[in-house]
């Protein structure tokens, strides 16, 4: 029980210095960073309340939550970097 | 109470550390340092997923989170010399407002989640999810929610990757490739992309029953791709032209043909007949993974291929010959 607190609060922070992040920066590729660093937060947050304890089985249906959730994160944040790309070749033109 | 205590300590190490990384990642003014940073945290993560009992995260998160989003933001990094692209200096007001937002929702979602843990739990999917996994067809729970229970998850999802993906491609054309690399890279490379290629198809096959399967598989074939770029093979691999459409749509197109085969055959949305679903769910996997891990070369690209035409290219070509 203990263990799960830890690493949800952890994931709280985490995704609030995300938040921080993208909020601050001006660099786009920085609110990127801030962005993925933020869904990881979130990503701890579910699977710290699926874990019950070393004895008991924990709960799949978070960890399948998350497994989905990396995936989209990562084709966000490869679309996000195109549009950057796109945006910066904008400038130079 | 004293062992509680003691083993405690590595937990709260970790979570330290993953602060510590994250907080190093995003307050470094140098950007590159920064994304080293979060491979790093990445990685990290992947200790955490393990020490959670969440093998198929850990596998994924050393994969897609450290590995993928790091390749593609390190390339990305080769973008950003001369003039920035900035959006309006935060004065130190709003600097102030911003850290005092974050600080009470930090404490607002730490409070619900205290709440959460230490209230007895009403009904938890878990119990259900285990009662029914000698009828999935599979024997990982996690693959079973992804590809049974919650198929519908893994369908949207695949909808989304490629949604990105083709997104990419209207944005811009690929990057140019690297120069052929030296030999002991190439010898290096000859011998981990088949290495990695049989992993793959490894964490694919075992994903049925012990942790793995296509999304960890995807991103293990991606990385062989972005491996042969890497050595100077511009294509990463991928087929082109029509090919490389096919490959981009065969995991949705499948698990589409299938969902609406099985839908109509029982009645149920996406309800696999019993004595099938194992066997079809290694076919939308395999499937998956193919289009996942040509979707992620391709973002690695940058865009579309050079000589792939879009509808404005064969419009102008027309122009010209006429």
């Amino acid at each position: 029980m203990t263990q799960a607190l830890i690493y949800a609060l952890t994931g709280a922070v985490i995704f609030m210095l995300g938040v921080r992040t993208t909020l601050l920066r001006d660099a786009l590729l920085h609110r990127i960073l801030g962005l993925n660093v933020s869904g990881a937060g979130v990503f701890l947050v579910f699977v710290s309340l699926a874990y019950r304890g070393d004895s008991l089985t924990t709960d799949p249906v978070p960890h399948a939550l998350v497994l989905t959730g990396l995936v989209v994160a990562i084709s966000a944040t490869a679309l996000a970097l195109a549009l950057n790309r796109r945006l910066r070749e904008m400038d130079h033109e | 109470m004293m062992n509680m205590s003691l083993t405690m300590i590595p937990d709260l190490m970790l979570a330290v550390l993953l602060i510590g990384m994250a907080w190093a990642a995003l307050s470094s003014d140098d950007l590159k340092r920064g994304v080293i940073l979060f491979i790093a945290f990445g990685l990290l993560l992947a200790i955490v997923w393990a020490r959670l009992q969440a093998p198929d995260l850990a596998l994924a998160e050393a994969a897609i989170g450290a590995g993928l989003a790091g390749a593609l933001l390190l390339v990305a990094l080769r973008d950003e010399t001369g003039g920035k692209v900035a959006a309006g200096e935060v004065s130190r007001s709003g600097r102030w407002l911003v850290d005092l937002f974050a600080l009470t929702m930090t404490c607002l979602i730490g409070w619900v989640l205290w709440l959460t843990i230490y209230t007895e739990p009403v009904e938890r999917l878990a119990p259900l999810a285990h009662a029914m996994l000698a009828q999935s067809g599979v024997s990982n729970p996690v693959t079973a929610v992804l590809l049974n229970y919650r198929a519908y998850d893994t369908l949207l999802e695949l909808v989304v990757v490629l949604t990105a993906v083709l997104g990419v491609m209207v944005v811009g054309r690929e990057r140019r490739g690297y120069r052929q690399a030296g030999p002991v890279f190439c010898g290096l490379v000859h011998w981990l992309v088949p290495l990695l290629i049989v992993t793959a198809g490894y964490l694919l096959w075992v994903g049925a029953h012990a942790p793995g399967g296509a999304f960890q598989a995807g991103a293990t074939l991606a990385a062989a791709g972005i491996l042969l770029r890497l050595a100077g093979e511009d294509a990463a691999g991928l087929p082109g032209g029509i090919r490389l459409r096919w490959l981009l749509v065969v995991g949705i197109g499948l698990f589409l043909i299938i969902g609406l085969g099985v839908t109509l055959s029982s009645g149920q949305v996406l309800q696999y007949p019993k004595a099938w679903s194992g066997a079809l769910i290694l076919v939308i996997e395999s499937a998956a993974t193919a289009s996942i891990a040509a979707a992620l070369v391709l973002a690695y690209r940058g865009g579309r291929p050079q000589g792939w035409l879009t509808a404005v290219d064969k419009e102008n070509n027309r122009e010209v010959s006429a």
